[in-house]
């Protein structure tokens, strides 16, 4: 009985260090950055693609105002309701922050001080993001107004709260490979790297699973809205019967084939597509037309 | 006396036939001051993107440019702004009011800046009249178009699924 009792301690011994192991928050270290230098401009349209504005400036700002990211955005869900930080370059959000720090931020969903993001900051899609791209968009940022609005804390109950369970979630839906394994043009393969890294257009257009991991086998087939009434629409070729030129010009002036206009969250993301080279625009609806088509 | 009778019950007839098309029709159309002003929004809205649609079409080159519809379309679109619309917004025809509408409340409410916003669309459809005499001059305004229609839909129109 004793034996028993000590074989069974045994285990449980192991299996919380199997969990401690797992979910250890996971950083990269300076080699990842190692010989690369910032474009400013390039870091301009990786903001830009990244849609960081969207969630980051408060909800009601228009055009230069978009660029203070003091943070707001309140991002409900069945886990609890998540709002977007003070991102902008003051100790307020990410003044003291190295482009290392960003990038562990962005790829590992790791802060600074070596604690697990929340999901509802999209790295699950941020991770396929190049290092370049990070360093760019870092020296970017650090241009932007600062903003010494404090963060406000996230509304999140037992037991989703325990920072630690979320290196669980990474262990499950943290995938840092593309979803669309196909022969790609190199049009195609932009549009992926915009849809699928920067975009993150499926944490809104592909639904969920019970642990909130997005479901790829779903992808980008619509979902309810978690910001308001209705559906975030399925854009899979099933539905989105658009051409491509319609697709990039709803990019563009936010303008359906219908002339009717986007609404909702969709219209930040449009303030943002709209500043992107026109390739890109079409970049993003070539890639589109290659997802699997669903119902 | 036969006769009569069948009159009479034809007459009834007659008269319950008329009853019950007029119910119809009233059923049908069911219309009160607020639902006639919802309609009129909308045709306005149906005439709006005509207009912008022959604009789009040469922005994006699904079209052919040609500057005369070009600027009759930027014309109409400057006549449809300047219609006054005080009566199209009546009290009481929000979502929370009826069916047959997007409008959300807040359009009403206190702090609305829906005037702010009529106000920028028509700035840039005065913009896009300037400009509508080259295809560059309608490729560079449709944008500024379509973010002001779609900074009305974003705060006061009711998302469709």
């Amino acid at each position: 009985m004793r034996r028993i009792l000590k074989i069974l301690l045994a285990l449980a011994l192991a299996g919380a260090a199997v969990f401690w192991w797992i979910t250890r928050p996971q950083i990269a270290g300076p080699e990842v950055l190692a010989g690369l230098t910032p474009d400013l401009a390039q870091g301009e349209q990786v903001f830009f693609a990244g849609g960081c504005s969207s969630c980051h400036a408060a909800a009601e700002a228009t055009g230069e105002a978009r660029l203070i990211l003091s943070g707001g955005l309140a991002l409900p869900s069945p886990f609890g309701t998540f709002v977007a930080p003070n991102i902008s370059p003051s100790p307020a959000g990410i003044g003291g922050w190295s482009a290392l720090d960003l990038y562990n931020a962005m790829r590992n969903g790791v802060s600074p001080e070596g604690a697990h993001y929340f999901p509802a900051f999209p790295y699950a899609s941020y991770v396929r993001a190049s290092a370049q791209d990070i360093v760019s968009l870092h020296a970017y940022m650090m241009t932007l107004p600062a903003s010494d609005a404090p963060s406000k804390p996230h509304q999140v109950g037992f037991p989703f709260n325990i920072r630690r369970s979320l290196g669980a979630w990474k262990f499950l839906f943290l995938k840092p490979g593309w979803v669309l394994e196909a022969e790609l043009n190199s049009a195609e393969t932009r549009g992926r790297y915009l849809v699928e890294a920067l975009g993150h257009c499926a944490e809104c257009h592909s639904p969920r699973n019970l642990l909130g991991g997005t479901r790829s086998n779903l992808w980008m087939a619509g979902a309810p809205n978690p910001t308001g009434p209705g559906n975030i629409p399925n854009i899979t070729p099933g539905k989105l019967l658009w051409s491509e030129a319609d697709i990039a010009e709803y990019l563009s002036s936010g303008f359906t084939p219908e002339y009717d206009t986007a609404g909702g969250h969709m219209v930040n993301v449009i303030a943002n597509t709209s500043k992107l080279p026109a390739s890109d625009r079409a970049a993003i609806a070539a890639y589109l037309k290659r997802v699997p088509a669903l119902p | 006396m036969r006769i009569k009778k069948i009159m009479t019950g034809s007459a009834a007839a007659l008269a319950l036939a008329g009853i019950l098309s007029s119910t119809m029709v009233f059923a049908a159309s069911h219309s009160t001051p607020e639902s006639a002003a919802a309609k009129a929004r909308q045709s306005q809205m149906q005439l709006y993107a005509h207009n912008l649609g022959v604009l789009g079409g040469m922005a994006k080159g699904a079209t052919a440019y040609d500057a005369d519809t070009a600027q009759a379309a930027a014309d109409n679109l400057a006549a449809l702004v300047a219609l006054k619309q005080i009566g199209y917004w009546l009290p009481n025809s929000s979502t929370d009011d009826m069916e047959g509408t997007a409008a959300l409340p807040a359009i009403w409410q206190a702090g609305s800046d829906v005037g702010a916003k009529g106000k920028a669309m028509a700035d840039a459809v005065m913009a896009m009249q300037a400009a509508a005499g080259s295809l560059e001059g309608v490729q560079a305004s449709i944008g500024a178009l379509g973010g002001a229609c779609g900074a009305c839909h974003k705060a006061y129109r009711k998302p469709s699924n």
